[in-house]
Order: C-alpha cells, then structure tokens, then sequence
C-alpha cells in the first residue's frame, strides 16, 4: 500500500487501514517535513497563538512506528507506472504498490502578476506558510488579502487579533463571491468592517510593488496602490492532480472516482482535495474542498480496500472562525431556486436555506448550530419542508425537523 | 493527568493516561482509540466525537455550553449524559473518567 500524500485525507486513510485491520505494509509518502496535521487552524486558533504544533498533529510521531506504518517525509511522488504497479518518488527511490491512493490535495494558486515573487508575497496552505505569515504580523503591520475567500477572511480576522490592519481586496462585486450568497457576503463584509478590516471589492490587481526585494503594496487596475507589509494570496487552490493526468486516469479538474473514492484503475484510488467524486445527494460529479470530504473519502477507500461495508453517505459541511463567529455550512447549493433566511443577520444569528421548491438544498448557519445540523439532516434525508414554519423563528427547529 | 477509561460500543475497554489541558476527545484521537472520529479537530462544529459521561462523573465535566447542547440537540442517540467530547477539558480532577461511545457518530 502506497499513499502519496500525508496531509489530512492521506494520514487519516493510513491510521483507517490499521484501524480496519489491514496487515499488509503501508508507505505513506509526503511532500512537507512533518507528519499529517490539521490544516484548518493554520488561518484560525494557530495564527492567533491559540494552538501549538503538537496540538495540529492528528496522531503524535511515535504512532506511525507502533502500528507499522512507514512515513516517508520531504519527498513526493513523481509518476505512477500502472503497468509495472510502481511509484517514483522525487528522490529518485522506485517504490512497489499493491494498491495506491492518491492523496496529493490542492496547491494555493498563485498569480501570474509582475512582483508575485517579492519576499512578504505569500500563500496560506502548509504550517510552514503559516509560520512564515505569523512572524510578519503584529502591531503596526498591514495585511493585504487578495481574495475575499474563507482563508483570506479568516487571516484578516487572525491579523486584526493580532494587531495588526488587514485590508481585503477583492475582484468581485462582493467577498465570498464563489462560495457563499449575498446576504452572508454583506453580514461579513459588515463585521470584519466594525473591527477595522478594510475592502476594495470590484479591484482588479495588476502588479505588487516592492522595495528593495520585500513587497510594500498592491497596484490596483485604477492605478490606485494599497501599501502593505504583507501580501497574502487567497484566490483558490487547485488539485495535484498532474501523476495522475501523466499516468492516464482520467481528470476533470480532480481525478475522477466512485463512490468508493476508486478510480477506473481497480488499484487507484483517489481522496480528499485532489478528487473529482460523485455527489449523489445532487446528482453530479464535483470537487469538494474540505476536512469533511477528506475523512469522508479516507472512510470509503479504507472500507472498499479492508472488504467492510461501505460507510454511510454524508451531506457535506465545512465550517469557518472568524472571530467570535461560528460559521458552519452543509451541502451545495446547486440547482437552487430560492433563498430563505431565518432569524436577523443584525443580531449575528441567522442561518441562511437554500432552497429547490421545498428541498434544502444547502444551509449556511452564523452562531446558530441548532439550523446548521437539523439543515444537515434534512438535506440527506431529502424530506420536503414548509417554508412559513422554516422561516419562523418561534417555532424551534426540532419542530421544523419534526 | 488523568487515567479515563473509554469504552467503545462494543465493550471494548481502553485505559489512557491522558495530559492535562488537552481534550477528552484528543486523548482518544491521539491514541488511535476508535469510536470518537472528531471530524472538525475540536472546533465544536460537528459532533461527531459524542460520548456518554458515567453518572458519577457529570458534575466535574461542568456545563455544556448553549453552543454544544446546540449540536448534541440533533446528533444520533442522545440520552440525558450525552457531551461532545471536544467540550471537556482534562484536568486531575478527572483522574479515573468513565466515557462510552455510542454506536455510530455518523
């Protein structure tokens, strides 16, 4: 067993593997110098100083040699040859695979801009990213954001905690634009606002300026320069879907899997950032980028791989900090023909539904997990919902679930 | 330092010294204990790390804040000693724990 990739998706389908009882040896290969961790406190609790490195590890270093499997770190597989059932790593080293998962995430994406490789330009994805954008925040300091997604909305808070002004700049009309409706956009873009987070939304950027090699600011399309320390580039991460592509599976912006996160070859499988799966809740194919997704499919492949029965589906969450928020969101919002909001956005609890005549579709809850899980449930269970006692607040949503 | 003793669904038993100031859901996780899967790390947005708490143990474990009762409201097989496991913070005080697993935290 060979699994290229040691991130969330790839630690968990290991300690999975051992935890269903598979005997056979397992190689888990990863680019980065340090066992799997968890990535989503890199932007929230950890940038603020509120967890330490031991605290991000999924298991401690001494588990990998108790349950025998063999950690493989600073180096990443390179190609898979099918034919042979080999991978080669990056070193140089062959290694053979019985069966091999593919667990190689997303990449933060960079932009192709004049002055993009200035130093204090930077990307949020590693701990090693993390540590380098913390050293450069504090009192006095000024962040610029260059794209109002989760990750740079959530540093902007991280940097206001620390000190530090942040100013967010966005190409579309509205942050989240991607990923969220506007009625959150305009809740967020209103309480990063009231704790000094600063926006230039519809601002395309041309160029990072510098002096003397360290980035001082951002040069918008209007010719306009917002100075910063530092830069952070939030616009997107896509897959590490190129060993796969070179090998011949078939990619669709992610490599293509089942349900059992298996690809058409039977001894390929594919979790977490880098696949494209099936949603059948929705009928469709798409990538997910998520913790949820990655344990999702790491449950699938370890079932499909030990002969277990296949883990039951999920409706898929994610879930965001920004300071004293809870955001959790379910599901996808496809297909969706009306938007319900239940309780007021001005008192910073309300949960927005997605709707498809009476089916949610999605769910978006700020500060209200009673709507984010019983929304959850009522998304896979796929149960038709009245909307006059889904928008009444007085009426509890167990008894809308009911 | 406390020893808690985790007992999954099937019965299986499982004593753990576990460091203070860490979570009773990361003493399971980081010892590769099954049965509690923490899918979010502890953020108090999943509660897929649910767990009974002994009936002698629920008044050191302290209160279940408005945003975990929250959560527990709708998660599978909730009885009266359900917590989620991520909320209880490790201390000698809890030095011999009893939790169980429920059967499923999917």
């Amino acid at each position: 067993m060979v699994i290229a990739g040691a991130g969330h998706a790839g630690g968990t389908v290991a300690a999975l593997l051992r935890q269903y009882g598979f005997e056979g040896p397992v190689k888990l290969v990863g680019e980065e110098p340090i066992a799997p961790y968890q990535r989503p406190p890199l932007s929230k609790a950890w940038l603020k100083g509120e967890a330490d490195a031991d605290s991000l590890a999924l298991k401690p270093t001494s588990f990998y040699a108790e349950v025998n499997i063999d950690l493989i770190l600073g180096v990443r597989v390179s190609a898979i040859h099918r034919a042979e059932h080999t991978v080669e790593l990056s070193d140089g080293r062959t290694l053979p695979y019985a069966t091999l998962i593919i667990a190689t995430g997303a990449r933060a994406r960079s932009l192709p801009i004049p002055g993009a490789d200035l130093d204090g330009v930077l990307t949020l994805r590693s701990a090693a990213d993390a540590e380098s954008l913390k050293a450069r925040l504090g009192p006095g300091k000024r962040l610029a954001v260059i794209g109002g997604g989760y990750i740079g909305l959530e540093a902007a808070a991280s940097a206001r905690a620390l000190g530090a002004d942040a100013v967010v700049i966005e190409r579309e009309p509205r942050i989240l634009a991607r990923v969220a409706c506007a009625v959150l956009s305009d809740f967020f873009t209103e309480y990063h606002r009231s704790r000094g987070v600063t926006f230039e939304v519809n601002a395309q950027v041309e160029a990072l300026e510098g002096e003397g090699g360290h980035v001082t600011g951002v040069r918008l399309a209007d010719g306009r320069v917002v100075f910063c320390d530092v830069a952070l580039i939030g616009v997107g991460a896509p897959p590490n879907d190129e060993i796969a592509l070179a090998a011949g599976l078939e990619c669709a912006g992610g490599v293509v899997v089942d349900e059992h996160a298996r690809t058409a070859d039977p001894d390929i499988f594919a979790i977490g950032d880098v696949s494209h799966r099936p949603l059948a809740l929705y009928e469709r194919m798409f990538r997910l980028e998520s913790v949820a997704n990655a344990l999702e499919q790491a449950r699938q492949a370890a079932a499909a791989i030990t002969g277990r029965p296949p883990p039951p589906q999920e409706v898929t969450w994610n879930w965001s900090d920004q300071y004293d928020l809870k955001y959790q969101f379910a599901g996808v919002p496809f297909d969706v023909d009306d938007v319900l909001v239940r309780g007021d956005p001005a008192t910073a609890k309300f949960a927005v539904f997605h709707l498809k005549g009476d089916l949610i579709q999605a769910v978006e809850a700020v500060n209200a997990p009673a709507e984010f899980m019983a929304g959850r449930q009522l998304i896979g269970q796929r149960r038709p919902i009245s909307r006059a006692r889904l928008a009444d607040t007085a009426i509890s949503m167990k008894e809308v679930a009911a | 330092m406390a020893k808690i003793t985790y007992i999954e669904h099937n019965g299986a038993e499982h004593v753990i010294d576990v460091k203070s100031g860490l979570s009773v859901m990361e003493g399971a996780v980081k010892n590769n204990i099954p049965g509690i899967d923490a899918d979010c790390g502890g953020a108090c947005a999943c509660a897929t790390c649910h767990v009974y708490v002994d009936a002698a143990w629920q008044d050191k474990t302290g209160e279940k804040s408005a945003m975990e009762e929250s959560m527990l409201d709708f998660a599978e097989n909730v009885e009266p000693s359900s917590r989620l496991s991520c909320q209880i913070k490790v201390s000698d005080a809890l030095d011999g724990l009893v939790v169980r697993m429920p059967e499923s935290q999917h």
